[in-house]
């Protein structure tokens, strides 16, 4: 009997290990031989954990599995009360187009083998027979742009750094996803870790670079695990190391690993980090492809836009640029949080609605009250109101409705919300993660959490809103990084959209 | 479990990550994995080091959220505070952990048993509200399966 179930960070923390556990000594208990593979998850996160039994037919899902439901998987297994059927089938699966996680789930994720036979590195060998210039301009022509959040085009961004002239080049990944409600980068890197490192070495192939740092988050202690676990293994096989693949390149890897601070993942802050200081942001221009990591020419990219290569070069960058919608092409990993009913992540070309997203896909709130706002995009990103559900999932659509994608992140929210403390903690975490350099970030935001604060409390609303609009003026204007300078979206959508939640009547002082 | 402050072995954690391009932070979070916290003896070593001033280490040890400079209690517990955990209840859950602890955010329980802390998103946010008990993480909590979990920690 061949089970699955995930190793991944979100089935760990339902209960994942315990249910393997439980599975072996029942297994051993009824003397059948069982094969435990932990993947990672196929992102239905309601379901988890979920684990999956191989049958001829395909897998068939059992989930949220709890203790007690163990036994009954030795037992008919079609009446089991966690069925969920062929997980393939299941329509929240069924609907995707998974092109960079159509690996995250299905295989064993530190199995070199099983990366594989399911088209890994095939893409590397593509790159090195292409060589370097051929490589770039299949990226560009993938239409790929960061999935960072900026949507930056990558391969725009790769040629800059390959014509660059210098002795030493760095490819870094950006896996520091601070963005509340994300956690793509984690479940690729828990999941299906040889697509980085294989993204990460075409990049170097690419660009001529030899070195490479993947900046992880210390929030994410199992991605580290399997991320440095499978580095090892990739260097054991002669993909990376001093001559990878028989290229004749070099290419060395490391994990490096952040210290709590959202503000590294703005990337010359990140680039500091990694060199050993206080994470400050940098005044670009010079932009990183220049002048990066130690004043050498770096690209510094998302982990999702690095893992996106591999599929790119294994299958042409025009099958990746069929999918879409105007100027976004391809895929998005839309991930789904919050009080949702199917939360997870969820790959679909550019172009569906954000309503079919949240109501149809994600099947509305878990608490099963109506929607009222979702924040896409992240802390940084605007709270988007059901009447703009019809917003196509677009970076240029969002935009237009003073929005971002971002790092594709969806956050729920039911009608219990108030989105005066929404706006307030917006100004409260800008405060708490601002690296200090400008005023208008580190005095702007203390102070509109001072102003919410009164505004909550009934306190002159009128004049405190024109206050907290001012300040957002300031800081969209006159900072120096995103983390000032979006702070603004959340607020002012939420203002705008909510207007309602501002004109509290005023909390009565206390009785003498 | 972390161990006393001893010079020897700070060297040798210090030894064993000169060779890298930018060993700073992967030095801190050794030594705060083995003593627990940064403390003026590891910064004034580790600035000794690398050559640098003390002031430059206490700089990038006071800038991250990571870096303690005080000791924890024996478990650390970190609850998520950022949105998505917000729209499941998460806020409610932890104030009424923390009044039944008797402490506040970062605060040690009297018998130093726990600390708690905040952190903003585990990247578990389709399963939340969530939290971290040392390195454990944990999902789906509601204020009673989160209390059972700041108690079984001994
Ligand atoms: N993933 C997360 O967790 C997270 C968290 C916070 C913010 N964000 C996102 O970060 C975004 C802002 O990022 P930013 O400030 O880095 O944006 P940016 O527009 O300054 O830069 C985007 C990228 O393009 C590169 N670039 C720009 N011009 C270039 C050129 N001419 N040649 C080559 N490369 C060039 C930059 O170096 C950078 O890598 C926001 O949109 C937000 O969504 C993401
Ligand atoms: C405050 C702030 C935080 C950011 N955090 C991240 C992050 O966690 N991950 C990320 O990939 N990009 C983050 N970015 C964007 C990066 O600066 C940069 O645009 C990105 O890493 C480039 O990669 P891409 O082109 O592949 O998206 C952040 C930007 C800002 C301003
Ligand atoms: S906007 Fe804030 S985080 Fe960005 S550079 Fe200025 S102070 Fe630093
Ligand atoms: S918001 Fe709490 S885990 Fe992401």
């Amino acid at each position: 009997m061949k089970l699955y179930v995930p190793c991944d960070a979100s089935a760990l923390a339902t209960g994942a290990n315990k249910i393997a556990l439980a599975i072996a000594s029942e297994a051993a208990k009824r003397g059948v031989t069982v094969q435990i593979i932990r993947n990672g998850s196929r992102g239905m996160y309601w379901l988890e954990p979920l684990v999956e039994i191989a049958t001829p037919e395909g897998r068939i899902g059992f989930g949220p599995m709890t203790l007690a439901d163990v036994p009954g998987l030795f037992e008919n297994a079609a009446a089991h009360p966690k069925a969920v059927g062929l997980v393939e089938k299941i329509p929240f699966f069924a609907k995707q187009q998974r092109l960079t996680f159509a690996r995250c789930g299905v295989i064993d994720p530190l199995d070199l083998q099983d990366y594989q036979a399911h088209g890994g590195y095939v893409g590397l060998a593509n790159a090195i027979k292409a060589g370097a210039a051929a490589t770039c301009a299949q990226v560009k022509e993938s239409g790929l742009r960061g999935r960072g959040g900026a949507g930056f085009p990558t391969g725009i961004k790769w040629e800059t750094v390959r014509t660059a002239q210098a002795d030493q080049k760095y490819i870094v990944c950006n896996a520091d996803e601070g963005d509340s409600g994300t956690f793509a980068d984690r479940m690729i890197m828990e999941g299906d870790p040889f697509s980085l490192v294989e993204g990460m070495t075409i990049a170097a192939i690419a660009t001529g670079a030899t070195k490479g740092y993947i900046y992880l988050r210390s929030e994410y202690p199992h991605a580290i695990r399997t991320m440095n676990k499978s580095i090892a293994l990739a260097e054991k096989a002669g993909f990376l190391g001093d001559n990878v693949m028989g290229s004749g390149q070099a290419f060395h890897l490391e994990v490096f690993v952040g210290a709590g601070a959202y503000v590294c993942g703005e990337e010359t802050a990140l680039l500091d980090s990694l060199e050993g200081k206080r994470g400050q942001v940098r005044a670009k221009p010079p932009i990183p492809a220049l002048v990066g990591l130690y004043g050498k020419p770096t690209i510094v990219n998302n982990t999702i836009s690095l893992a996106t290569i591999p599929v790119i070069m294994e299958k042409g960058a025009k099958h990746y640029a069929d999918f879409g919608m105007g100027r976004s092409r391809g895929t998005m990993p839309v991930q789904i949080a919050g009080n949702v009913k199917h939360g997870g992540l969820f790959e679909v070309a550019f172009g569906i609605t954000l309503g079919e997203i949240v109501n149809d896909i994600a099947g509305g709130t878990a608490s099963g009250k109506p929607v009222r706002a979702v924040q896409a995009g992240g802390p940084l990103g605007a709270y988007f109101p059901p009447h703009l559900f019809d917003t196509p999932y677009d970076y240029e659509a969002f935009t237009k409705r003073d929005g971002l994608i971002g790092h594709g992140g969806l956050v729920i929210f039911d009608e219990s919300v108030d989105m005066a403390k929404m706006a307030r903690f917006a100004m409260e975490f800008c405060a708490h993660e601002s690296c200090g350099k400008c005023t208008p970030c580190r005095i702007g935001s203390t102070r509109g959490m001072e102003v919410m604060d009164n505004i909550i409390a009934g306190h002159e609303p009128e004049k405190n809103l024109a206050l907290v609009k001012d300040l957002c003026e300031t800081m969209k204007f006159g900072s120096l990084c995103a983390l000032g300078g979006f702070t603004p979206y959340p607020v002012m959508s939420a203002i705008t959209h909510f207007p309602e939640d501002f004109q509290k009547p005023a909390i009565p002082l206390a009785a003498e | 479990m972390t161990r006393d402050w001893n010079p020897e072995a700070a060297d040798a954690i210090v030894a064993a990550h000169l060779q890298l391009e930018g060993p700073l932070l992967p030095i801190l979070h050794a030594i705060q994995e083995e003593f627990g916290y940064i403390s003026e003896d590891a910064m004034r070593l580790i600035a000794n080091r690398l050559n640098i001033t003390r002031a430059e280490v206490y700089g990038v040890v006071s800038f991250y959220h990571d870096y303690r400079q005080q000791p924890s209690g024996r478990h650390v517990l970190k609850l998520c505070r950022a949105e998505a955990c917000q729209s499941m209840g998460g806020e409610a859950n932890a104030a009424k952990l923390l009044e039944r602890l008797g402490v506040d955010w970062g605060g040690t329980t009297a018998d130093g048993r726990l600390t708690v802390e905040p952190i903003y998103c585990l990247g578990l946010c389709a399963c939340a509200p969530s939290a971290m008990l040392d390195d454990e993480v944990h999902g789906r909590l509601d204020a009673d399966s989160l209390e059972a979990l700041a108690m079984e920690a001994v």
